[in-house]
């Protein structure tokens, strides 16, 4: 992974705003005019991707415990991706199944954030990742599971067990690999350096967050912040590793700004399907 | 030398003593009468290192058996058949998981049998050491190799064994689903467009012959059999095995259009049985030596995944030492 | 790549590592039911074992509770032992119910 490193930010802590590529609101950027739409696509394309990274450790993990553990997170993940695609094609009312929406959009009509597309790395990326994601993922779940929206109220209702489990193991791995030997030491504190400048992408509210939130089905993420600050600090802290310093922050997952990784991710997911269009499986 | 028809009292050239041949015709007769033998019991020497032959090579096929289904995980063709595969893998790490375990009642570790198999001493399935080319390949390893799989461990689960019975039980109820879900890709793949007939065609004319030889030599060529019938551990022959696998798959074969590539292939009205060709044992012997298209690819994949997680076991390790430390300071 | 073949060795001892500590597990599936030994898995610290036997034996979801016990931490009785601990309980027909004649038609016995 070869993020640069633009200081742009004010100095205060405040994350940078640097977007790569074009603003949301040109008309080249493909956001659909339904913020509806838009906010399922983003919840459902973040644990397709995620869950698509995980399962690439299947047969690979450190140990047979490992691989059991990381591909019921992924199952769990994709069978909430499934759900929400499925729930964004009928909103969206164009006749896309979930299926559709996963194997027939390009990279840059994704909408996860660019954490979750981020290559797997070694365990310490993996859990760093994922332990960042499962913090905020909790705190999401807790307000969709109150959606006015009573499809997703359900979805997230069911996802937020899910997501509690994932968390108290991603958590516990934080502590066994940063309390652990000096080489994970190290090695998880290399994660947690290069991927937290990705989580500041996840509590930016935009348009289509506020519209979502107004409509009683979405979440003003920004709110999110402080709770989510204060558990992984708990626990980073439990894991005897350093906060990371705020300061380049990298965004434009949202609105299909995504880094190069996704694409190449993408076409080894989609090859076969795409190879076969219209076909049955 | 040994005789493999005698009780291990009778051998020419053991050491047995009257009262370890009692001990011996006891057990024997224990398991003649059905019973289980459980880890404490006491047990023949032989029999103990049978069984930790037996069951370690069960165990590391299905850890290695993740790997060419593992293949297709990445690019399964619709979601749903992305979670099916992928847990049905994670079965395979189960399942690999509760034989190990029962293994390790038998007085041995498991980093000792990971150790065997990495290092390339203990054996596994010939079969995994095909690989898996095509999507199609998937739903006829499901088909086949669980499909043959059943056909063995339905007899497993009244081995003599313990602790082996009971993980098959459970292993068992779990795999039903695992050929179901193969045929019923394979059925969608046969009705499908022109390319997936010819695709999952193509998937059965490479994975029939390896399939067939799953279940080992005709049993006047394997050397343990006799042995581990009357330990029960062993029910069937291999050929009564093999028939029973080929003649519950032909007529699913047929019910979705695809053809077997045995010329030989024929319904004895007599006996009910469908007949087959000559198997080439030629390749048999070739891929469990080693020289399969595979064997190098999943010890080296294992190797990997072993070497690259040596610092997180070392990790987790680290981490319960220090509290128990703290622990015991306070 | 390396030109190995089934049975060839490495080095005579390998480097020392871990599968972890052995841990037993008992899962209750329903309310009521008693535990039952489900298997072993390997874990470190009693959560992840907690976590581990969760992944491993309950994530079919019949399980409502589950212990972990270190293997070393069960006492077992000797085979050997069998007779004296457990024959004698055998012929005290006193303690089963069957041993009773009560009355016919009578309730609540």
């Amino acid at each position: 992974m070869t993020a640069g490193k633009r200081k742009t930010g004010d100095g205060n802590g405040a994350s940078a705003d640097w977007v790569a590529g074009a603003r949301p609101s040109t008309a080249t950027s493909g956001i659909s005019d339904n913020p509806f739409f838009e906010h399922l696509l983003r919840l459902g394309d973040d644990r397709l991707v995620l869950g698509h990274r995980l399962s690439e450790w299947c047969g690979h993990a450190p140990i047979l415990e490992e691989d059991i553990a990381l591909a019921n997170i992924a199952l769990d993940l994709i069978g909430q991706a499934s759900l929400l695609l499925k729930l964004a094609g009928e909103v969206e009312g164009k006749g896309r199944s979930e299926d559709a929406l996963a194997y027939f959009r390009d990279a840059i009509e994704f909408r996860n954030a660019q954490l979750v597309e981020l290559p797997n790395g070694d365990f310490a990326m993996t859990i760093v990742r994922q332990f960042l994601f499962d913090a905020w993922d909790v705190l999401m779940l807790e307000r969709l599971a109150a959606a006015t929206n009573k499809t997703l109220a359900g979805i997230a209702a069911k996802a937020l067990k899910e997501a509690r489990y994932h968390l108290r193991h991603s958590a516990e791995w934080m502590r066994m690999l940063g309390d652990g030997t000096p080489e994970s030491h190290r090695r998880a504190q290399r994660a947690l350096d290069d991927l937290w400048p990705y989580t500041a992408e996840l509590f930016i509210t935009d348009d289509v967050d506020r519209q979502a939130a107004a409509a009683g089905s979405g979440v003003d993420v920004e709110t999110l912040r402080d709770s989510w600050r204060e558990s992984v600090t708990r626990v980073i802290v439990e894991a005897t590793l350093a906060i990371p310093k705020d300061g380049f922050a990298p965004r434009g997952g949202r609105t299909g700004r995504h880094t190069e990784h996704l694409g190449r991710m993408l076409a080894d997911m989609q090859s076969l399907a795409r190879a076969h269009p219209g076909a049955s499986w | 030398m040994t005789d493999k028809n005698l009780p291990a009292s009778q051998q020419v050239g053991g050491t047995a003593t009257a009262e370890e041949a009692a001990r011996v015709a006891e057990f024997e007769a224990r398991i003649a009468q059905g019973e289980s033998i459980e880890p404490k019991d006491w047990m023949p020497e032989r029999y103990r290192k049978q069984l930790i032959r037996m069951m370690s090579q069960h165990a590391h096929s299905e850890i290695v058996g993740m790997l060419p289904e593992g293949n297709w995980i990445t690019r399964a063709p619709s979601l749903r058949r992305k979670m099916v595969l992928l847990a049905k893998v994670q079965d395979e790490a189960g399942h690999g998981l509760y034989i190990y375990c029962g293994t390790e009642t038998l007085g041995v570790d498991r980093e000792e049998l990971v150790d065997q198999l990495l290092t390339g001493k203990a054996k596994y399935s010939s079969i995994f050491n095909y690989p898996t080319l095509t999507w199609a390949d998937i739903g006829v390893i499901g088909w086949f190799v669980d499909g043959a799989a059943i056909v063995n461990q339905t007899m497993l689960a009244k081995a003599s064994f313990g602790p082996y019975a009971r993980a098959m039980v459970r292993i068992c109820k779990e795999e039903n689903f695992h050929k179901k879900q193969g045929y019923e890709s394979v059925a969608t793949l046969a009705n499908g467009t022109p390319e997936q007939h010819a695709m999952v065609q193509d998937a059965v004319n490479r994975w029939w012959w390896p399939s067939l030889m799953m279940f080992g030599p005709s049993d006047k060529d394997s050397p343990n059999s006799a042995e581990l019938m009357r330990w029960r551990v062993k029910r069937d022959s291999n050929d009564t095995l093999r028939q029973r696998f080929v003649d519950l798959t032909v007529p699913q074969a047929r019910a979705v259009n695809l053809t077997l590539p045995d010329p030989d292939l024929r319904h004895d009205e007599a006996s009910g049985h469908w007949l087959f060709g000559e198997i080439d044992w030629k390749e048999f012997h070739e891929v469990i030596s080693g020289n399969g298209p595979c064997n190098r690819e999943r010890l080296a994949a294992r190797r990997k995944a072993h070497d690259d997680g040596a610092w997180v076991r070392d990790a987790a390790e680290a981490y319960a030492a220090k509290r128990r430390a703290d622990a015991s300071a306070a | 790549m390396s030109n190995e073949t089934a049975g060839s060795t490495t080095a005579a001892t390998p480097p020392a590592d871990t599968q972890w500590d052995l841990w037993e597990v008992f899962t209750q599936e329903g309310e009521g039911a008693p535990h039952e030994h489900a298997g072993s898995v390997h874990a470190t610290t009693a959560e992840h074992a907690m976590q581990n036997a969760r992944d491993v034996y309950a994530r079919r979801g019949k399980v409502v509770s589950l212990w972990v016990v270190p293997t070393t931490a069960i006492i077992a009785s000797a085979p050997s032992d069998a007779g004296p601990l457990f024959d004698p309980a055998n012929d005290k027909a006193y303690r089963h119910p069957q041993f009773y004649k009560v009355p016919r038609g009578v309730r609540g016995m």
